[in-house]
């Protein structure tokens, strides 16, 4: 599992995280790959996993009925996907599709969050890292929420 | 020459970019077109019905005409945007301040576009690719709402196709045929190599975007005064006489459209200032 | 007549029969003489003749919204302090014809502007109005590109000042260092002299054009008793302001509160009917208006005077960047006494206090100033429980 540790704690999400810690954490990853138009999770499924993305590109979006299904976010190489498998009850609130053949490491919720529980310290570097993650998804979806190249953009 | 008053100007070519958006090619009636700077805008008039600031997207060192990219979201603009090659417009211009294309020489660049903020933007990417050894590394990122919405398609992909520029482009949502990036522009920031002591940054797009894009940009260590932004306001006569283009102490028209972010960033958070 | 110097400085004295002279001299130089005359109760600037046009025995009773006339116990001619109107419609007027243009073809062609009018001659323009003269002066001729009919209309204006005699009710020129006494900016500067039944006007020779039309009126010499008693008159006017501003770090303490409680105080009593920016000699905000005759052959656009109180003014986008009257008041008001100074050097208000006696519901710029001065950044103490 050396080769999994490396790779994992080379992967940006977990910069300066402690050795100690990384084998924690590589206990509970894999490695995973996903090729173009498949999907690593769907709604309403068990957010059983995150994922670290190594290497492409996944969609996120989700299928309004009667319509198109409509992409509201990218990930790429060094940024994560998925933070519900965080909060209670634990099920994804959207779609993720490789947009082309995307190389991630999956990292199994249930066992990261066992870990955490019994030892703190680990949950809360895992806390550090993702709550500034979440917090600026926020910020960009809010942007995009006010829809500025909407009807009201007038660069003219 | 008469400030107030415009002079005629032929339009020679009109091209359709998108369902709202317009892009035509003016030359003078007589004599020749002023010189521009990158950043500056012209007052278009339309016959009896109006006139509007708009800002040259066309290459300044090129030949005897204007270039403006108009978006229909009014009576004058939609007039403007249903011209014919032929008809006549008023110009008057050019007025404001200009983009730092030239002084930001030695530097890194990041240029920031949202929507129709990449027309105010092309001349001085224009001009820094004419003279891209004077420059160190180059950025340009580009958002918009939806695929449809993408400006001057052709031309990102030829410099998308260059190798001495990084080029990123993002929309706000797409349905799954497009592959590209999406989200928000301040979001492709993190992904673009440039040295933050060293950077000049070019932000042009609604206020809101660039004030997020000030942001990040701030957040990746770059320092305020190294910052322009495009800003707009309600003008009439363009030339700092009518006091409608007022924004804290500054008339948009002439210590703008192109503002350091340093500053305005303490009036731009004030509401309604 | 006897040879009296008039060069620059000098001074002389004039009868009624010297200023009712002096009116047709100039009539006959072609200039357009306006001046003061009482017209529905109030005393405006139109054009005069003789010296039966201006306001004798007249004088006016100004307080935050409120302006009456009423009559003195004397003749003096210029008995009173500003009324409603500036010198400002007339040198930057309230509706102007920048340009026609006509179709021809395919496109049109435009239409040089009409020239100018008739030279003005101005009798009675007071010190505070010089100063709001130098200031638009400044906004129309010291950018970068000229206001041309504002140009126009100040070549050949000839300018005889009035030293104030009465300190108005809302005056507060002294504190705005802009008057009671004119300075400079004036052609010939007048005190009326009233006492023990004679009635005179002290001259004051302030270019060389005004020495010259002096020359060839009936004068006579100023007594060192006449240029006291003038003196006078001008001290007593400026110890009897109606209002004071402090005008002591006035620029900082707008600009850095914004936010302040005073702005919603005052919103709740604005109306913003836009009177203050009309009656206001230097406020010079204007929009413009294109239009067409109905077969489409002609278009004309005409420039004519704005406010930043209105909800339009500041239109971008589908909506006004100054929507709530708290923003728009702000606004005339940061601009007047704050932002003017980054923009153009001095102050843009000269103490007048029109804007606070023909205000409906009698906002007092003053009151507003010295509100925010009491408790500068009031806004950050009241989020924090007003400790």
């Amino acid at each position: 599992m050396e080769g999994l540790e490396r790779i994992v704690l080379a992967h940006p999400f977990f910069a300066g995280l402690e050795a100690e810690l990384g084998q924690l954490v590589s206990g509970c990853a894999r490695n995973l790959r996903f090729d173009s138009g498949k999907y690593l999770f769907h709604e309403g499924d068990a957010a059983n996993e995150f994922y670290l993305i190594r290497q492409g590109s996944v969609a996120l979006e989700i299928l309004p009925p009667g319509q198109p299904a409509v992409v509201f976010a990218t990930e790429r190489e060094g940024d994560i996907v998925g933070t519900s498998w965080l909060v209670p009850p634990y099920r994804w609130r959207f779609d993720a599709r490789a947009v082309e053949l995307t190389r991630a490491i999956g990292i199994d919720a249930r066992c990261l969050r066992d870990k955490c529980e019994a030892d703190h310290h680990l949950g809360y570097e895992m806390m550090k890292r993702f709550l500034p993650v979440v917090v600026q998804r926020l910020d960009e979806a809010r942007l995009q929420i006010l829809d500025v190249y909407g009807k009201q953009d007038k660069r003219s | 020459m008469d400030p107030f008053i415009p002079h005629t100007y032929r339009v020679d070519r009109v091209r359709r970019e998108t369902r709202d958006v317009t892009t035509l090619e003016l030359a003078p009636m007589t004599g020749e077109r002023p010189a521009f700077q990158p950043g500056q805008f012209n007052m278009l008039y339309v016959f009896g019905i109006g006139e509007v600031a708009i800002s040259m997207s066309g290459d300044p060192a090129h030949a005897n005409s204007y270039v403006h990219t108009v978006r229909n979201v009014g009576a004058v603009s939609g007039a403007i945007a249903a011209l014919q090659a032929g008809a006549m417009l008023g110009l008057r211009g050019p007025f404001g301040t200009a983009w730092p294309a030239e002084a930001a020489a030695g530097n890194d660049i990041v240029i920031v576009a949202g929507g129709l903020g990449l027309a105010p933007l092309r001349p001085a990417i224009y001009h820094v690719l004419a003279h891209r050894e004077r420059y160190g590394r180059v950025a340009i990122l580009y958002g918009t709402r939806s695929p449809r919405d993408i400006l001057y398609h052709g031309e990102i992909e030829r410099w998308r196709r260059r190798l001495d520029v990084d080029i990123a482009v993002t929309v706000d949502h797409a349905d799954p045929t497009w592959h590209g990036n999406v989200g928000v522009v301040p979001k492709l920031i993190q992904r673009i190599d440039f040295d933050p002591r060293n950077t000049v940054a070019m932000i042009c797009g609604p206020e809101v975007m660039m004030r997020f894009t000030a942001t990040a940009l701030l957040g990746a260590g770059l320092s305020s005064d190294c910052i322009y932004l495009s800003m707009e306001r309600n003008m009439k006569c363009g030339i700092g006489l009518c006091g409608h283009c007022q924004f804290g102490p500054y008339f948009v028209c002439k210590d703008g459209p192109v503002m350091r972010y340093d500053r305005i960033a303490d009036i731009l958070v004030v509401r309604e200032i | 007549m006897a040879e009296l110097d008039l060069s620059v400085g000098a001074k002389a004295t004039l009868s009624h029969l010297g200023l009712q002279a002096l009116i047709e001299a100039l009539a006959a130089r072609n200039y357009q003489v306006l001046g003061p005359t009482v017209r529905d109760g109030a005393i405006v600037y139109d054009a005069i003749t003789t010296l039966d046009d201006l306001p004798a025995g007249w004088t006016d009773r100004q307080d935050a919204g409120k302006y009456r006339l009423e009559r003195r116990t004397d003749k003096a001619l210029f008995g009173y302090a500003v009324g409603p109107q500036s010198w400002k419609r007339f040198l930057h007027p309230p509706i102007e014809r920048l340009w026609q243009a006509r179709r021809e073809g395919d496109g049109f062609a435009l239409g040089c502007p009409e020239p100018a009018a008739r030279k003005f001659a101005f009798l009675g323009v007071r010190a505070c109005e010089l100063h709001a003269i130098g200031i638009q002066d400044r906004v129309f001729l010291g950018g970068p590109y000229l206001d041309t009919g504002y140009q126009q209309r100040r070549l050949d204006n000839f300018l005889i000042a009035v030293n104030c005699g009465e300190a108005g009710g809302t005056c507060f020129c002294a504190s705005m260092s802009t008057g009671p006494k004119a300075e400079a900016g004036f052609d010939l500067a007048l005190t009326e002299l009233l006492d023990n039944g004679r009635h005179s006007f002290l001259v004051e020779v302030g270019t060389v054009l005004g020495g010259e039309v002096l020359a060839v009126l009936p004068h006579g010499p100023a007594s060192p008793e006449a240029i006291a008693t003038a003196d006078a008159v001008v001290a007593r006017t400026a110890r009897h302001m109606g209002r004071h501003l402090d005008t002591n770090g006035i620029k900082e303490l707008l600009q850095e509160n914004p936010e302040h409680p005073r702005w919603d105080d005052v919103a709740a009593r604005c109306l913003t009917c836009a009177n203050c920016t009309m009656v206001c000699p230097t406020c010079f905000c204007t929009t413009v208006e294109d239009h067409s005759d109905l077969a489409g052959h002609t278009a004309e656009r005409v420039r004519r005077w704005d406010s930043c109180f209105t909800l339009d003014f500041s239109y971008i986008h589908g909506g006004s960047v100054r929507k709530e009257n708290r923003s728009r008041y702000r606004q005339w008001m940061t601009h007047k006494l704050a932002s003017w100074i980054d923009q153009f050097g001095t102050s843009g208000c000269v103490g007048c206090g029109r804007c606070i006696t023909w205000c409906p519901v009698g906002i007092d710029i003053t009151a507003e100033a010295a509100a925010i001065r009491e408790n500068p950044r009031a806004s950050r103490e009241a989020e924090h429980g007003g400790a």
